[in-house]
């Protein structure tokens, strides 16, 4: 098969992750949209890797989805810990941050 | 496209069929992930993405990886995010506007980004056709992590404690 | 002709270190005012012994001088001083001229700047060092005489300092070889008058009288300035061409004057300017006012300066640049000329004034005035020779006459000048003083043999033989004037009963006071007076109090101490014999060469060629050139005395190439006739004014006493006297407040409403200018381009706050955003 069809998956992937992050309101959704990032960028790499004929890729895909773990973890302990100060997490109320 | 994958000597009918449908779910999946309205069914669509992509993994003969998605993503990683669903909200089923104010902008940005990205991956490998591979051996991986990547191995292996210990730290009672 | 090899003239140390005479007094004045008062005399010793420094080197030079001028008609053989006595020199025959002898110069550069040179140093002709010896002479007699008689003075070292100076100033003017240093003396001179005039300036009288001295000097040395520029720029350009000079040099005005090419526009201006200086110095009317006055100085200053020595500066001056005069008043065409109407006027009222004064040293003061108007009077008519004369016979006699009325004050008459008050019938107590006084009246007279005969009386023959009449009878008339007025003195002092202090009423030191107030009214009792300077100074207030312990010892007048007389005995023996210098009636009979000043002091009416003279330029040395005549039109046209008279030097041209120095003035033949003429007008005045004294004052005849009082005409002609010709008014209250205010008026009205208006307005126009430039430009434009930068940069900050809205989400979308922007571009370019 043609190796632009991973790639246009995880292209098309990538997008509507990025949809997610600027469209939703909760934070939780928040993350569950990067993961779909992460998700595109690992399928990007396991296709080089078939594509080039090593395993390069395949061992970063791994890496990635270790540090993806270790993210959602300290994500959803942050957000719990929002929640417990402000009882909500919806994101638009969290701007206490602007200039 | 289609046309032109049909049109291709050599190719692997059931592959591109499998990975097709595969990947028009997953796509469906991803979709419903980011206009659900509710964020209990954008969590299991979520798996259903992550579970596609576990057999996209296949299909590219990383059994390995594939392996580890379902173990770590599915298995570990929408656990945690059901937990802190769970734990960050009082009701369950549909609530109003999961979408912030600026949803609308959010639509040109990303086909942007969708039109770019899938232009230069035309352009730049719209003919190359992936090799006929084996299933990658585990030991190959293997040798990876522990000859040339050791040390990136090691640490990960300290980023997850201290991630584990930071997670800790930061959901304390006190 | 004389011999082609005729030698150079002599010159000798003395003549060529001239220079000395007057830096000698002027090191010495510097020693006593630094170190006068530690001094064992209290400085006095300084100025003797530089007065007797600068009497030997002038002596020397003098007989150096002597020896040139022999030098110059027989060569080196007659140059010895005895020799030359008696012989005379060749005088202008046929084909022969008389040498001229040129001055010895020795100058250094003082300025010099682009193409002007000139130099401080001496000039030494004949005129020059006579009259240094006599003034380094007097000067040495008068310190002596004040030795005893400013004993005791408040400021008795600083007196000699400014005597020393005086004299010093005088020396260098009289070396002048440039009129610049000849300013320069004549400044110092008019500085030391001031200061020793005003030596007691404590009493007011004493302060105003000098002021007075000095500021009617200074209105005559504006005439000297103006006039030294005049004939500078007159003469500049020809010095320059011819004597390779300046038109400084006194030498080359000489010769400028004479050759016929200088300008009467620049003569005549010059000249009368240069007279104005001296009718100021020398006290000739109208400028004559100051010096009675200046008697309130001390009787030595009186004498030295105020006699003999610096009111003949200005005399000395028409006599050093006489070509000058004579070529603008053509003095030798016996016209009636400036300088001998000013001299006879000045004779005949200064002699009227000397009758009606009861000061004793304001007769002598007026009899000054008097003698001047003489020396005047035979310059201004071309007698040259006989002024010189009378300058050097009157500085003798005149100095005399002040020393004796110092010495009749100092002893007889209990520091009082008044004659009517204090003094009277001294001859008996003050033997020296009167035989003295008497001399010297008599030379002042001019009765033969005494020294006066021979010099007033030549200065009234010549005066009648170059054609002037009139002046010659106003001579005379002054002569007899001057037997009465000094009769009139005589008796009063010396003879009759003694009144006042010189018959022993001794004002005793408590009664000070009362003394002063009668030495103020005693002038001024009988008549009014106009309150002035001049009757303000007449009160000769506190004349030397402060040597006055001595005094109470002796009882009654006496005769002084012989550091008085001394010098007064000298000087009566010059007076008695100094006319034997140039007994002029005496030539006839034992030849021309008695003549002793005609052939030493007056310069020759020769030309010199031009090649011959090297100018006085700073920094050579002596001016030695051949002596030698060239063919002169004198000699060539001399048909004797009577043809060289109008030709020659003074009335012609010179020869191009050749200058001149000196016209040729005539000399008078004096006959038995004429001197019995003057001796007897003078007997004939000392007869009535002896007679008139016995009866007026001795006698106290009916008659004439009181006739002032009786006789309206009389009356006012005595008060015309006795207010001086209301000069004095005239000159304080009509002409100095009349141009005096208005013009400090105007100028203050300019100040204050012309200058300080400008500068107010300027004031105002700054703050105005400012108070425009801060509303408009700093606070609109200045501050509006400061605000709107700031509105700017506020409204951008404000424009791009909703960037920062805290929102992640909206982070996120422009983080994407961005970067797909970024990307599209980076892949825009790659790929096009």
């Amino acid at each position: 098969m043609l190796a632009v069809n991973f790639l246009l998956l995880a292209a098309a992937l990538f997008s509507i992750g990025v949809y997610g992050v600027i469209a939703r309101r909760n934070a939780v959704m928040v993350l569950m949209s990067i993961e779909l990032i992460l998700n595109a960028v690992n399928l990007n790499l396991v296709a080089f890797a078939m594509m080039t004929d090593v395993v390069d890729g395949q061992v970063f895909a791994l890496y990635v989805i270790a540090i993806a773990a270790a993210e959602v973890g300290v994500g959803l302990a942050m957000v719990l810990m929002i929640y417990r100060n402000r009882r909500s997490i919806a994101l638009d109320e969290l701007s206490e941050m602007s200039g | 496209m289609s046309a032109v994958i049909l049109a291709a000597d050599d190719v692997n009918v059931a592959l591109n069929v499998g990975f097709g449908i595969i990947a028009a779910m997953m796509i469906f999946a991803a979709i419903s992930v980011v206009t659900s309205k509710n964020v209990v069914h954008a969590a299991l669509w979520l798996v259903m993405v992550l579970a596609g992509m576990a057999a996209q993994y296949i299909l590219a003969g990383a059994e390995f990886v594939a392996a580890s998605q379902v173990l770590v993503y599915i298995g570990a990683v929408m656990v945690l995010f059901l937990f802190g669903i769970m734990l960050t909200r009082a009701q369950i089923g549909r609530e109003a506007g999961l979408n912030n104010k600026q949803w609308a902008l959010g639509v040109p940005v990303a086909v942007i980004v969708f039109g770019l990205l899938g232009w230069v991956i035309i352009d730049a490998y719209g003919d190359d056709v992936l090799p006929e591979t084996t299933p990658t051996p585990t030991v190959e991986l293997s040798d990876q992590f522990l000859d040339i990547y050791l040390l990136p191995f090691l640490a990960i292996s300290f980023i997850l404690l201290a991630a584990a210990i930071g997670a800790i730290v930061l959901a304390r009672k006190d | 002709m004389l011999a082609a090899d005729v030698a150079e003239l002599s010159s000798g140390w003395f003549l060529e270190n001239a220079w000395l005479i007057a830096l000698i007094p002027m090191i010495a004045f510097a020693v006593i005012i630094a170190v006068g008062k530690h001094l064992p005399m209290k400085g006095s010793e300084v100025g003797l012994a530089s007065m007797a420094a600068s009497l030997v080197l002038s002596t020397g030079a003098m007989i150096q001088w002597v020896q040139r001028t022999n030098s110059a008609s027989e060569g080196e053989e007659a140059a010895g001083l005895l020799q030359a006595f008696g012989r005379t020199l060749p005088r202008a025959t046929e084909g022969e001229a008389e040498p001229f002898i040129e001055p010895v110069v020795h100058t250094w550069v003082w300025w010099s700047s682009g193409s002007l040179e000139f130099g401080i140093g001496s000039l030494g002709n004949g005129l020059t060092i006579l009259l240094l010896w006599l003034v380094a002479f007097i000067s040495l007699l008068v310190q002596i005489f004040s030795l005893d008689y400013v004993r005791g003075d408040r400021r008795y070292t600083h007196f000699f300092a400014a005597i020393t100076l005086f004299s010093g100033g005088m020396l260098v003017m009289l070396m002048a070889p440039n009129m610049i240093q000849l300013i320069l003396g004549w400044e110092i001179m008019g500085l030391c008058s001031f200061l020793l005039i005003g030596h007691w300036w404590e009493e007011e009288a004493n302060s105003r009288a000098a002021l007075k001295a000095f500021f009617t000097v200074r209105v005559g040395d504006v005439g000297l300035l103006v006039g030294t520029s005049i004939i500078f720029f007159g003469a500049n350009a020809w010095a320059v061409d011819n004597l390779d000079s300046n038109g400084f040099d006194i030498a080359a005005i000489q010769a400028w004057a004479l050759s016929g090419e200088a300008g009467s526009s620049f003569l005549v201006p010059g000249a009368i300017a240069l007279f104005i200086a001296c009718i100021g110095k020398s006290g000739q009317f109208p400028l004559h006012t100051w010096l009675p006055d200046a008697m309130a100085g001390p009787t030595p200053v009186s004498s030295l300066l105020h006699s003999s020595t610096m009111v003949v500066a200005g005399v000395f001056l028409v006599a050093q640049l006489y070509p000058v005069f004579w070529q603008a008043f053509d003095i030798g065409q016996g016209s009636l000329t400036f300088i001998a109407i000013i001299g006879a006027i000045t004779i005949v009222i200064a002699a009227l004034l000397a009758f009606v004064q009861d000061d004793i040293k304001k007769v002598l003061a007026y009899s000054t005035v008097s003698q001047l108007g003489y020396m005047m009077l035979g310059l201004g008519t071309g007698a040259w020779l006989p002024a010189v004369v009378h300058i050097f016979t009157h500085a003798f006699f005149k100095c005399c006459l002040f020393l004796c009325a110092g010495s009749v004050s100092h002893s007889g008459s209990h520091h009082s000048f008044d004659m009517k008050k204090d003094m009277g019938g001294l001859r008996k107590k003050m033997p020296i003083t009167f035989t003295a006084w008497i001399v010297s009246t008599l030379a002042l007279t001019g009765i033969f043999p005494f020294a006066g005969f021979w010099s007033k009386d030549e200065i009234i023959d010549n005066v009648g033989n170059n054609g002037y009449t009139v002046l010659m009878w106003v001579g005379l008339g002054g002569a007899v004037l001057t037997a009465m007025y000094m009769t009139r003195a005589t008796y009063l002092t010396f003879f009759g009963e003694p009144r006042g202090a010189a018959a022993g009423e001794h004002h005793p030191d408590e009664e000070h006071a009362e003394e002063h107030e009668m030495e103020h009214i005693s002038v001024g009792a009988p008549e009014p007076e106009p309150r002035s300077l001049g009757a303000a100074a007449n009160a000769h207030a506190d004349d030397d109090h402060g040597g006055h312990d001595d005094h109470h010892a002796s009882d009654g007048p006496h005769e002084s101490g012989p550091l008085l007389l001394i010098p007064i005995v000298i000087l009566a023996f010059f007076a008695l014999f100094a006319g034997l210098a140039n007994p002029t009636p005496l030539a006839s009979r034992f030849g021309e060469g008695i003549e002793s000043m005609k052939k030493y002091v007056e310069p020759r009416a020769t030309p010199v060629p031009f090649e011959e003279v090297i100018a006085s330029g700073p920094g050579e040395s002596i001016m030695i050139i051949d002596g030698r005549p060239s063919a002169s039109p004198a000699a060539e046209e001399g048909e004797g005395e009577e043809g060289a008279k109008k030709s020659g030097c003074g009335f012609d041209a010179p020869e191009p190439g050749t200058a001149c120095f000196f016209p040729g003035v005539s000399h008078a033949e004096p006959t038995f006739a004429k001197i019995l003429l003057s001796l007897g007008v003078v007997a004939a005045g000392y007869a009535v004014a002896i007679a008139f004294n016995v009866a007026f004052y001795g006698r106290r005849n009916k008659h004439l006493v009181g006739l002032t009082e009786r006789s309206k005409v009389l009356r006012g002609g005595f008060l015309f006297l006795k207010n001086k010709y209301y000069l004095d008014y005239l000159y304080e209250n009509v002409i100095v407040r009349a141009v005096a205010h208005p013009i400090s008026k105007a100028t203050y009205w300019f100040n204050q409403h012309v200058i300080d208006a400008a500068v107010n307005d300027v004031g105002i126009g700054a703050r105005k200018t400012g108070t425009w430039v801060y509303d408009n430009i700093d606070q609109k434009v200045v501050d509006g381009a400061v605000d709107g930068s700031g509105w700017i940069a506020s409204e951008a900050g404000h424009g791009l706050q909703p960037t920062q809205s805290g929102k992640v989400s909206q982070y996120g979308a422009l983080l994407f955003g961005a970067a797909a922007v970024g990307a599209i571009v980076l892949v825009l370019v790659n790929v096009s």
